[in-house]
């Protein structure tokens, strides 16, 4: 359905192709995934196949592109629109009209479908994609997940015979990534549809995977079963870490499958209980009492406690919308409480000067290019040291220390995800607040820059930062968080350490607490401890 | 039968076309300009109301009249202020209290700043505001009953693409203010304060920067999705396209131009006539282009008949009505007199609430 023959893909501006030599055919109905760190082209291929790059983008492209039989060189993106299909990231960027009917319709009006086929295939859409309730309702009020399967249904309405996607999945909470990828299996499954998708959460998408690509930025792509490819892939999920350690073979890519082969695992960790850190204890940095706030017509937070002391890492989970983001916007006097009291450092955050609360609590937000606006990495740092009244070449020192050989020319919007994130922590950290806010750290991320962040989290809680974070990633919670806090509807429902309270949910567990249930492990790193003890 | 199935049943709760609904309320709108007669604009006012009240939906630019009616009182006092700050050219002898007027340069001779303020300028500055913001409160109305993106998407196939820039440019708004906000409290975070001009200004760079990039990435969207993919046409038939919408434009022009000066009311009107022609031509032959269909368009039915229609009545009979009783429809303020209300005119805007039974009501989400 899809080949590449020798294909090298190099842009205007950069030194080496983003892509080079590529050989690779993806036969029809089958669900190719591309694994890789950032920067090793995997945008770039997805947009080679949809026709983007180099029609859209620029660039140069050498070798040969076939989708369907129709070369991607000769054919424009809109003259392939009626085969591939795409879905990005953000669905907000891709939608073109504003209500959910209309939206699945554009792409047919597009092609200059009847009108009759039109209606039909809008009613099979909105039942395949459970969208059937959602039909009048305005895009701008659906929540992530959903608008993530209306921007999917918008491009399977033309009937593509191939979908890419491009992490389709990172911006969702555990559940609605869920609903998404259900409904991927079910079009690969039900209609023979290919799809190529990108994504950096494997542990959410390995196991659907009929062909795994693994690229490496420098070496030539490799092309796969899933089980042979993470064998040796360095980025893998924890399911398949795990099988590594234990030596199973064939490698689980499920949780189901880890579980049939884990009694062996799970009798030799009986007994065993991993290191538990110990709870912080020492003078709350922050207090969070019966916080109410609403936000327009919505109440976001309904009576929420909430006690930080240094030294703790605390994680914030639940769905998109339940009211996570509001909570770290209080603790930095962003938004006003309707009632209840938040104090940081002894000072009310919404009634403290900016210049004297950077000082107690700083936020990484979501973006973190809200809060960058320099021409250059150096700029950047001395505006930082500016705004904290720090020594000049504190912040310069910082980004050097948490992540080493960033250019000091570059802009900050040109830096990779992980760089960025860097760059935004240490322009927060230059006024040295005793706690540290991060929303939503790892979307984008790679596995290397999330490795990098934990140690990085680590060692900041070590030197007595309390942290809080927002996050849907329940692996990275696992790894790092030693109390969990789930929200929902602006409640506090779980409130604990966090071996505890992610074992006891299904939705939040981690794969290796899924796999040695009801073992008390979240971690490859824990069990790995335990057995080499 | 295939039309009959294309488009949307004209039975049971539905959105009425977008169409109907701004004629009707341009229609009030024509009848606001026709009058200064404050009882019959509020009663104009009122009508809008009553019928956005009645059938507008549930999307979020139903919520629009509200900002449109702000937007409305703030233009009335404006006008107000300027009324009593820089005097009003209207003669008057009843005066209300005198504020100390700055001696200006005789260069600046007819502009007067402070000064007497009297009844007669005041009423007629409200009286003006007043027809304003019931023009306003008209086109607000057409906004919540039915966005303006609705409307476009029942233009000719030729205006299309162009329908569809305007439609990004109207979400470009709110998305812009959105990412101020968010940027402003940025600034907070660094430690910079997020009140006052400078706030605004400095994030301006950053908001351009991401306006630009969200463009961009919907045009990539747009683009795989089809957007722009024409069928072949023959040269010839290009060229009549062009050259008949250009000439009908040029007609149109010139009729106008014809209209509004002295003399040209012999010639304008068939010119006007045969401009239009020309443009509605080179539309339709433009339309072949296009390789666009159009999902379940909404039916052009009675409810819509009667809705337009009672746009029009209002707006005819209210003009008819004017040039007969000139006195009722603009009471004068010199001197100061209580308006009256004619029955003939309270029941030709009456008119107006004609939709609020014969539309649809429009579906409602189940919540």
């Amino acid at each position: 359905m899809i080949t590449f023959e020798q294909v090298s893909i190099r842009y205007a501006d950069a030194a080496a192709p983003a892509v080079e030599g590529v050989d690779l055919t993806v036969p029809e109905g089958e669900l190719c995934l591309l694994v890789g760190p950032s920067g090793s082209g995997k945008s770039t291929l997805l947009g080679a196949v949809s026709g983007l790059v180099p029609h859209f983008t620029g660039g140069t492209l050498h070798g040969r592109v076939t989708v369907g039989g129709r070369d991607t060189r000769e054919h424009r993106p809109r003259e392939l629109a009626d085969l591939v299909g795409t879905v990005g990231q953000d669905p907000l960027a891709h939608f073109v009209t504003d209500t959910v009917e209309d939206e699945l319709a554009y792409g047919m009006e597009s092609l200059g479908l009847p009108a009759d086929v039109m209606r039909r295939r809008v009613e099979e859409t909105l039942d395949l994609l459970g969208l059937a309730d959602l039909r009048d309702r305005a895009l701008t009020s659906l929540s992530g997940g959903q608008q993530q399967r209306v921007a999917i249904g918008s491009v399977l309405t033309v009937h593509p015979r191939v979908l890419v996607l491009d992490e389709p999945t990172s911006a969702l909470d555990p559940g609605a990534a869920e609903e998404v990828l259900a409904v991927l299996q079910r079009l690969v499954h039900d209609l023979g549809t290919t799809v190529l998708m990108a994504e950096h959460r494997l542990e959410r998408v390995v196991q659907y995977a009929d062909q795994v690509l693994l690229l490496t930025p420098g070496a030539a792509p490799v092309l796969g079963e899933p089980a042979e490819v993470m064998a040796h892939s360095p980025v893998h999920p924890p399911v398949v870490g795990l099988g590594r350690l234990a030596g199973w073979r064939p490698l689980p890519l499920s949780v189901r499958d880890a579980r049939r082969k884990a009694a062996g695992l799970r009798e030799r960790l009986d007994g065993r209980r991993p290191g538990a850190a110990p709870a912080p204890t020492g003078a709350p940095i922050a207090t969070v009492a019966r916080l109410a706030v609403r936000r327009g017509p919505v109440q976001a937070l309904r009576g929420v406690d909430l006690v930080l002391r240094p030294g703790g890492i605390t994680a914030l989970m639940g769905r998109n919308g339940a009211g996570k983001s509001t909570l770290l916007g209080s603790l930095v006097g962003l938004h006003t409480p309707a009632s209840g009291a938040v104090t940081v450092g002894g000072r009310t955050p919404h009634r403290t000067r900016p210049a004297e609360l950077i000082r107690e609590v700083g936020l990484v937000p979501q973006d973190p290019r809200d809060l960058l606006y320099g021409e250059s990495v150096t700029a950047e740092c001395a505006a930082a040291d500016t705004d904290a009244g720090a020594a000049p070449g504190t912040c310069r020192a910082l980004v050097e220390r948490l992540l080493p050989g960033i250019a000091d020319t570059a802009h900050p919007r040109d830096l990779s995800e992980g760089q960025r994130l860097t760059l935004a922590l240490a322009v927060v950290l230059t006024a040295r607040p005793p706690l540290l806010l991060l929303d939503e750290p790892t979307r984008g991320l790679d596995y290397a820059a999330k490795a990098r962040l934990v140690e990085i989290l680590r060692d900041l809680a070590a030197e007595g930062h309390a942290v809080l974070l927002a996050t849907h990633d329940v692996e990275l919670a696992a790894e790092l968080a030693h109390r969990t806090v789930i929200l929902a509807e602006g409640e506090i429902v779980a409130d604990g350490p966090t071996a505890e309270v992610v074992v006891s949910s299904p939705a939040f567990a981690p794969q290796v607490a899924k796999v040695l249930a009801p073992g008390p492990w979240l971690t490859v790193h824990q069990v790995a401890e335990a057995l080499s003890a | 039968m295939r039309t009959a199935r294309s488009t949307r049943p004209p039975t049971g709760p539905r959105q009425l076309h977008p169409g109907a609904w701004w004629l009707w309320a341009l229609g009030l709108g024509a009848a606001a300009t026709r009058s200064t007669n404050p009882a019959i604009l509020l009663l104009l006012a009122a009508v809008a109301g009553y019928v956005v009240a009645a059938r507008r939906g549930d999307a979020p630019w139903s919520r629009s009249y509200g900002a449109f009616l702000r937007l409305g009182l703030l233009v009335l006092g404006i006008r107000l202020v300027f009324a009593v700050l820089l005097g009003s050219p209207i003669p008057g002898t009843h005066v209300l209290f005198t504020l100390p007027e700055v001696p200006l340069p005789t260069w600046a001779q007819g502009v007067r700043i402070g000064g007497r303020v009297t009844v007669e300028g005041l009423l007629a500055a409200l009286y003006d505001g007043l027809r304003l913001a019931t023009l306003l409160v008209c086109v607000g109305a057409a906004n919540a009953l039915a966005s303006p993106a609705r409307l476009l998407r029942a233009l000719p196939g030729a205006l299309y693409e162009t329908g569809v820039a305007v439609v990004v440019a109207m979400t470009f708004a709110p998305n812009l203010v959105a990412d101020v906000r968010r940027l402003r409290a940025a600034r907070r975070l660094r430690g910079r304060t997020d009140k006052g001009v400078a706030a605004v200004l400095s994030v301006g760079l950053p908001v351009l920067e991401g306006a630009l990039e969200r463009s961009i990435a919907l045009a990539a969207a747009m683009d795989t999705r089809g957007f722009g993919r024409t069928a072949d046409v023959p040269r010839r038939l290009a060229r009549a396209t062009a050259a008949l919408t250009l000439a009908g434009l040029l007609g149109i022009c010139l009729a106008a131009y014809g209209l509004l000066t002295a003399g040209g009311a012999g010639w304008a009107p068939p010119v006007l006539l045969l401009g239009l022609a020309a443009a509605f031509a080179g539309l339709l032959l433009g339309s072949r282009r296009s390789v666009r269909t159009r999902y379940r368009p909404d039916p052009w039915a009675l409810p819509e008949w009667l809705t337009a229609g009672s746009g029009a009545a209002v707006a005819g009979l209210v003009g008819y009505l004017s040039t007969q009783d000139p006195a009722a429809f603009a009471p004068t303020v010199v001197p100061p007199t209580v308006p009256v209300l004619p029955l003939a005119a309270v029941l030709a805007v009456l008119l107006g609430l004609v939709p609020a039974f014969a539309a649809p009501t429009p579906p409602r989400r189940a919540s």
